[in-house]
């Protein structure tokens, strides 16, 4: 058996490693020139190692791409989402604000079940309902929020029914425009449109509550 | 093309799926080759190949860019082809005949552990007589043999891929170089 293995062995790996120094690689060629018996391993070594470059590469097999896409999740725009929350900060921040302020304005639509409406002169107030009498003339916007309106008589301005109906008589008359709020969606544009109108003030008239 | 690589991530980050698609095509070959070398099995390899593109896709917001795509790609499929290894049950056994291939048995179907008798060895083809050595040797010697001889990588990427120090890839190739020499002998 061989006397001189281990040393050699390790100096074998590092030259085939192709990190020897120059005079351990010295060493190496002599000991090797003078020792058969390690002169046959490094070559077994050698070998085996050529053996396995010689493999030839796999190719992956056809339809192997489109066989991955079809696996992936379905994207999810969700998951993009996530992503890019994870990535910006800010844009998290600013996106939980928005669903909580968007959260107060659904609540208080639910909340606010009061009677009121935009004061003005000769309106006539029976229960819940308001009524612009035949023969007057309602100058500005009229607002009303849970209750109906009859209008007989003439507005001069925008009307709004919030929660409530609107009858329009056969002489009614309404300059602006006219519409009716029953669903959360409509009520929070609404609201939006009302508060950019308070910050720049166009409107005359403000709703008052009975 | 790390440039290339790097600027397709961030569009699958940005939720462009199709993206990833090139990603796949650069890489599949290579990914497919090892896990094909680690597992001895064309149907398993292609399955733990896609499935090691899919948890990259998965997973891509964690990649370093920094780092090397293709680094981190090996490392998700050696660590797949490891655990797979290493749960395989023997659920076939190797001398039952695989139906419709009259009279075929497992042994024409996979090279893989389990000595064959030195004639049948030597009556092998170069390209099946490698896949035979490399399923004799340990997973931990296959894993660093296949790296370093068969992707020919620089020992400090394995180092990356295994999460091992180079010290131990380097204790690892030895082995498996000597392991490959006993089992060959003299060719």
């Amino acid at each position: 058996m061989n006397t001189c293995q281990e040393p050699v062995i390790q100096l074998m790996h590092a030259y085939l490693d192709g990190d020897i120094s120059r005079q351990d690689e010295q060493q190496l060629k002599e000991h090797l020139f003078a020792c058969q018996h390690c002169r046959e391993m490094m070559d077994e070594l050698k070998m085996s190692a050529l053996f396995l470059q010689g493999a030839a590469p796999l190719k992956a097999p056809d339809g192997f791409v489109s066989g991955v896409m079809a696996r992936l999740p379905k994207e999810k725009s969700q998951a993009g989402l996530q992503r890019q929350l994870r990535r910006h900060p800010l844009l998290a921040a600013a996106a939980l604000f928005f669903i909580l302020m968007s959260a107060t304005f659904f609540s208080s639509f639910g909340d606010n079940q009061q009677f009121s409406f935009t004061k003005q002169p000769n309106l006539v107030i029976e229960g819940e309902t308001v009524i612009v009498p035949a023969g007057e003339i309602v100058k500005g916007d009229l607002v009303v929020e849970n209750g109906n309106l009859r209008i007989e008589g003439e507005v001069d301005g925008n009307v709004t029914v919030i929660r409530g109906s609107k009858y329009m008589a056969s002489t009614a008359v309404v300059t602006g425009k006219s519409e009716e709020i029953d669903r959360a969606f409509d009520w929070l544009w609404y609201k939006i449109k009302t508060t950019v109108k308070d910050i720049f003030p166009a409107s005359k008239s403000e709703p008052v509550e009975e | 093309m790390d440039e290339l690589v790097n600027k397709r991530i961030n569009e699958v980050i940005k939720g462009n799926q199709d993206a990833f698609e090139e990603i796949v095509t650069l890489f599949q070959h290579r990914l497919y080759h090892v896990c094909y070398r680690m597992l001895g099995n064309p149907q398993e390899a292609e399955d733990i190949a896609q499935e090691a593109f899919v948890r990259a896709y998965v997973n891509i917001h964690t990649f370093d860019q920094k780092r090397k795509f293709s680094t981190w790609l090996f490392r998700i499929a050696t660590n797949l082809c490891i655990d797979r290894i290493r749960k395989k049950k023997p659920d076939y056994y190797l001398d039952a005949t695989v139906p419709g291939t009259d009279g075929l048995n497992m042994y024409s179907q996979i090279a893989a552990s389990g000595d064959l008798p030195e004639e049948e060895v030597e009556r092998m083809e170069a390209q099946e007589r490698v896949q035979y050595e490399i399923g004799r040797l340990p997973e931990k010697y296959r894993t660093v043999i296949i790296l370093r001889y068969l992707e020919e990588l620089p020992l400090q990427d394995i180092s990356d891929i295994l999460e091992l120090p180079l010290g131990t890839v380097k204790t690892r190739v030895h082995r498996g170089r000597e392991a490959l020499r006993k089992q060959m002998g003299n060719m």
